[in-house]
């Protein structure tokens, strides 16, 4: 089966002193040589995801997970190396990007929907499926102001997965609402999965993320140090956090690679 | 992102911008018209009773001219600041980025469409004609929506880069009020300037919309030739700055 996302030898560079955002100081940095000093946010890095499987991300702030998924998401052209996702994709990486807190309930949803790239005819015979799912029923005329954050974070949600793809990708917001809400987040990802939808995850190791993913891949300093079936890349993550293994400790890279000139 | 879906995202965008504006306002849709009123009576109140003016039904004259001038402005402003401000579409999700100052011109659009009835309004109350070359101004006004999406993509882009832009934009608005026929005559710039006077988009734009409003005829066809020119070099120019720049978004917002 062809693989729905596919990534190889990709790099990402980093430049503090390159994205400065007043002429003064890039003319500075200019004059001084300095703004090619940088490093590698993601170094290398290849992987394939086939159609309907999931992958979880995992590795400590800072190791490049969401470099990673802005970089198959579209959003950020590697240095190095190609991304390819030939299906259509769908991303939750903050959650409500777009939400307007004077608009009401209704708008937001259209709105939302809109921008993650539905169309008029997808919301319209989707909207009473999607606040069911919210279980907003007789909140969505008023203002997203008098919405409580959580009622906000499911209507995003409820939106989000609401949306056609074949690529979804995820980022550190499976901690949604209650633990029954949590509940049904999971099953329609499960579903959404089982339907042929790819699920990439940016999470903490937990139970949810087990079932939903089936492939695991550690970025550590922008190195991908293990790839492979999730359990076998969780429990070598779970003995590094731990600081059960030294011997672990060694093996991985103490730095992101830099780079100047 | 589909073809199919861009329709609808941006009327979406430019519904919300509308929207927000006028929701916490209790005079709602009335202040569109409250700046272009005031601005009109002072500048009647100036060059009528200050300094002799003989240009007729200076009121109309004044409107002709301070509309798009003002849209000219403030669209152009907002549209530069469009993708600098709107960090949580360009980084979170897969969204043209082109699509954003476009959405910032066409809200503006909106209230551009209540002040022309202002407009006419004046042309009704000065008991003026409206003529069969009034079909000109959804002409006109299609080259300078296409003139203004080119420069801000440009200037768009090139302000996610350097934050000096929107002073930049905001200076050239200040000198541009006096290169725009809005309270003077045309027939006033001297001989050897005018050629070189209709190049500048917004004052084509003004002595277009003069012709067809005060004068009821066809806007000259060299006029004409200039805006399209204008509005073509600007468009194809701003969507090279933007492809240009566009990958480098991300690292900048």
């Amino acid at each position: 089966m062809a693989d729905a996302v596919r990534a190889e030898n990709v790099s990402v560079i980093y430049r503090p002193r390159g994205s400065r955002k007043l002429l003064r100081q890039y003319l500075q940095d200019r004059l001084t040589g300095r703004h090619n000093e940088g490093f590698y946010a993601l170094h290398d890095v290849s992987f394939a995801v086939p159609r309907g499987e999931g992958l979880a991300v995992v590795g400590a702030n800072g190791a490049g997970k969401s470099t990673l998924l802005a970089v198959i998401a579209g959003l950020l052209e590697p240095d190095q190396g190609v991304v390819q996702v030939p299906g259509r994709l769908s991303t939750l990486m903050e959650l409500g990007s777009g939400f307007h807190p004077d608009l009401t309930g209704w708008e937001n949803l259209r709105l939302y929907a809109a921008i993650l790239g539905m169309t008029r005819r997808e919301v319209r015979d989707r909207a009473d499926a999607i606040v069911d799912f919210a279980e907003l029923q007789g909140y969505m005329d008023q203002t997203l102001r008098t919405f409580s954050s959580g009622m906000v974070l499911r209507l995003a949600f409820a939106v989000a997965v609401h949306a056609e793809c074949d690529v979804l990708l995820i980022d550190e917001i499976l901690a949604v609402g209650d633990a029954a809400f949590q509940k049904k987040c999971h099953r329609r990802l499960s579903e959404l999965r089982d339907k042929g939808c790819t699920l990439i995850c940016v999470s903490h190791i937990s139970g949810m993320l087990e079932s939903l993913c089936n492939r695991g891949l550690w970025l550590h300093h922008g190195r991908a140090v293990r790839n492979g079936p999730y359990r076998e890349v969780a429990a070598d993550y779970s003995a590094f956090i731990s600081g059960a293994d030294r011997h672990l400790w060694d093996t991985l890279p103490a730095a992101p690679v830099r780079v100047s000139g | 992102m589909r073809p199919s879906n861009l329709g609808f995202l941006t009327a979406e965008l430019v519904l919300k911008d509308f929207k927000v504006r006028y929701r916490n306002m209790s005079l709602g849709v009335f202040w569109s018209l409250l700046n272009p009123l005031t601005m009109m009576l002072v500048l009647t109140f100036v060059f009528t009773k200050v300094f002799q003016s003989q240009i007729p039904n200076y009121p109309l004259y004044v409107l002709c001219g301070l509309i798009p001038y003002n849209f000219f402005t403030l669209s152009w402003v907002t549209a530069t600041l469009s993708i600098a401000e709107n960090p949580a579409l360009v980084k979170r999700v897969p969204l043209q980025t082109a699509l954003l100052p476009l959405v910032a011109v066409l809200s503006n659009t909106l209230h551009l469409a209540i002040q022309l009835l202002l407009v006419l309004a004046l042309v009704l109350w000065y008991r003026l004609p409206v003529t069969w070359h009034y079909i000109w101004l959804p002409v006109i006004w299609a080259l300078e929506l296409l003139f203004i999406y080119g420069l801000s993509l440009a200037t768009s882009s090139l302000h996610v880069l350097v934050r000096d832009v929107r002073y930049v934009v905001e200076s050239i608005n200040l000198v541009l009020f006096w290169l725009v026929p809005i309270f003077y005559s045309f027939a006033m710039v001297p001989q050897q300037f005018k050629s070189l006077y209709e190049f500048n988009p917004v004052a084509a734009l003004v002595l277009a919309t003069q012709h067809v409003v005060l004068y009821h005829r066809t806007p000259p066809h060299t006029l004409m030739w200039k805006m399209t020119l204008v509005a073509a070099v600007f468009l194809l120019a701003g969507a090279w700055v933007h492809a240009r720049l566009r990958s480098r978004f991300y690292r900048y917002l």
